[in-house]
């Protein structure tokens, strides 16, 4: 399955760079303070995933660097430039899987294609993603036929057909049942290493961040600011219950406020 | 007992109808009675007051009555349709019944009278007499309500959309748009006679501003309540403005719209008499007003009766329409 998407791959991979990021919302009365002096580059074909307790600023961070929302202050910037808007060699992939009731799952992941003009040419690559994730055989379902799982790797396939250079993967496993969630893990791994882009993954499964990524980070509480920052050099696949796996993973419980016998 | 078996099949409406007993419609046979009946009191009865189609009544029912019967024994072989007349039959029954009762009540009694209440037999005579004037009228209608309606919708949508879309626009057109909604149609006709060029195109306007403004204020609703997700995905998908308004915004707002587009049917008919007060010399509602004005009534309600069957037909269609388009909702409804 791999090698299908790597035939077909045209995808590089970008640096991204975080530097002083703060962000506030204005609500009606008051501020909100999100995100708080973040720094934070990373290199083109990295996997980083972002650890933090609920709340603290995650999602907000994602839609900085997808260009959905300018910083308050600071910059964010891909290969050196500032990231002025949204751009689809930068997708992001929602926390929940928001996909449009009234398109087909076919349609869904059309919809990229679609917007840049690109549907005849590579109409081809919506087979192929769909059989990626799987859902193969639901290309004409309408999403609220679909479970919640399903309707996830949907999401997937529809941010993959557009062969990002950078991937923005917001809790895209939280939802899934623990056997399917494994297989996807697997399945996001496989990709990152045959289309070389490069991933941001946020998580709140510290075992899901120590499989995937090479480099792990912690922020704090809401503002969130950089905690802690962890390289995982094992080569994959890692398993599970590999012992400097198990070492990293006290320690970033006990990084998050959580004793080792949890 | 077998009509208790037949309720619940008919009920839902889909299975197949095949009934054990030889296959008989028993609410067909029913209503075949009930039709029989008023067939007959119109017939075998004196008029008190005359109508003049006391006979051609009397047969226009005795055919109802043998056509249900010749259905009660076939209408299983009928397919869909079948199953469309076994769902109603309970309204054949009663429908017969209330024709006898009205027909009683009216030329045969006299209890309800002339010119007020008209039997069934003196809306017949209308229809037997006067079909050409009412056949024009219809043509009439029908070509300043379909102009009317569908320039009406089409601006109202058109509108809509801005207004949804973009906050200059709703900032200057949505205080407009709330002051003229609840101006009754009527109030219009002063300034109307004087902006357009003939009646005609007045009562056009009329029509189009009643059908328009229910479309507009939906449609505006349903733009701007568009999930804000929505158009961040399509953004980080690479969405300009255009597929957020066209394959986002407007698809998402559809169901308001269609809400919209019912509301404005019926108001179109409501309007429909005030618009055809402008000098109309034919059309439904001009009927209706040339025929209060001689105490017609039996043309009034001739002519009322034809309006309401019409409008029904175009809710039906727009059912079908909505279907159609919005098949996705089925199961999120
Ligand atoms: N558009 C917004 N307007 C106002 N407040 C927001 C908005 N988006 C997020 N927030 C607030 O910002 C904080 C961080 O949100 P988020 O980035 O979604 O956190 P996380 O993804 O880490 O759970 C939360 O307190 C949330 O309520
Ligand atoms: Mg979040």
């Amino acid at each position: 399955m791999s090698v299908a998407f790597a035939e077909a791959s045209v995808a590089g991979s970008i640096a991204l760079d975080f530097e002083g990021v703060s962000h506030r919302y204005d609500l009606d009365d008051k501020t909100l303070e999100v995100l708080d002096n973040v720094s934070l580059a990373i290199e083109p074909g990295e996997f980083v995933a972002l650890l933090g307790p609920s709340g603290c600023g995650k999602s907000t961070l994602l839609r900085l660097a997808a260009g959905l929302e300018a910083p308050t202050a600071g910059s964010v910037s891909e290969d050196g430039q500032p990231i002025l808007g949204p751009n689809p060699d930068r997708i992001l992939v929602f926390q929940d899987a928001t996909l449009f009731p009234w398109r087909t799952v076919r349609a869904n992941v059309a919809i990229g294609l679609e917007a840049r003009g690109l549907i005849c040419e590579r109409e081809y690559r919506i087979d192929e993603v769909l059989k990626l994730v799987k859902l193969d055989g639901f290309a004409d379902f309408y999403p609220h036929q679909l479970s919640g799982g399903m309707a996830q790797r949907a999401a997937l396939a529809r941010a993959l057909v557009n062969d990002p250079k950078l991937l923005l993967l917001d809790e895209p496993f939280g939802k899934l049942d623990s056997l399917t969630r494994l297989r996807m893990q697997k399945e996001l791994l496989d990709l990152w290493k045959s289309a070389g882009f490069t991933a941001l993954l946020v998580t709140h499964d510290v075992e899901e961040a120590l499989l995937l990524a090479d480099r792990v980070i912690v922020l704090s509480d809401r503002p969130a600011s950089i905690v802690a920052e962890l390289r995982v050099d094992q080569p994959h696949p890692r398993r599970r219950d590999d012992a400097k796996l198990i070492a990293l993973r006290a320690s970033l419980l006990e990084t998050l406020g959580i004793s080792h016998d949890v | 007992m077998s009509a208790a078996i037949e309720e619940t099949f008919s009920g839902t409406g889909r299975q197949s109808v095949t009934l054990p007993l030889a296959g008989i419609w028993r609410n067909g046979l029913l209503a075949a009675g009930t039709w029989l009946l008023a067939s007959a009191l119109t017939y075998g009865l004196p008029d008190v007051i005359t109508w003049g189609a006391t006979g051609p009544f009397a047969a226009v029912t005795l055919v109802g009555a043998l056509i249900f019967l010749a259905l009660s024994v076939t209408v299983h072989r009928l397919g869909s349709t079948g199953r469309t007349l076994v769902h109603y039959g309970p309204w054949f029954i009663v429908l017969g019944l209330w024709l006898a009762a009205w027909e009683v009540l009216t030329a045969k009694l006299g209890w309800l009278p002339k010119p007020f209440f008209s039997p069934p037999e003196g809306l017949l005579h209308v229809y037997m007499t006067d079909w050409d004037r009412l056949l024009i009228c219809i043509a009439y209608t029908g070509r300043l309500w379909g102009l009317g309606f569908f320039s009406g919708i089409f601006v109202g949508f058109a509108g809509g959309v801005a207004l949804g879309w973009s906050k200059r626009f709703a900032y200057w057109g949505m205080p407009l748009l709330k002051l003229i909604g609840p101006v009754p149609a009527s109030a219009w006709i002063p300034c109307t006679f004087f902006i357009f060029p003939s009646t005609f195109h007045a009562s056009i306007f009329l029509v189009a501003l009643a059908s328009g403004i229910p479309v507009a204020i939906l449609t505006a609703a349903g733009v701007s309540q568009v999930n804000r997700s929505f158009y961040d995905v399509a953004r980080t998908l690479g969405a300009d403005n255009r597929f957020l308004i066209f394959k986002v915004a407007i698809p998402a707002a559809l169901p308001n719209v269609f809400v919209g587009i019912f509301m404005g049917l019926y108001y179109s008919f409501a309007v429909l008499v005030v618009a055809e007060m402008l000098g109309a010399k034919f059309g439904l509602g001009w009927y209706l007003q040339f025929n209060t004005a001689y105490s017609a009534y039996a043309n009034v309600y001739a002519a009322l009766i034809i309006m309401a069957l019409i409008c029904a037909g175009l809710v039906r269609l727009l059912f079908v329409a909505r279907d159609r388009l919005l098949g996705w909702q089925k199961g999120i409804l």
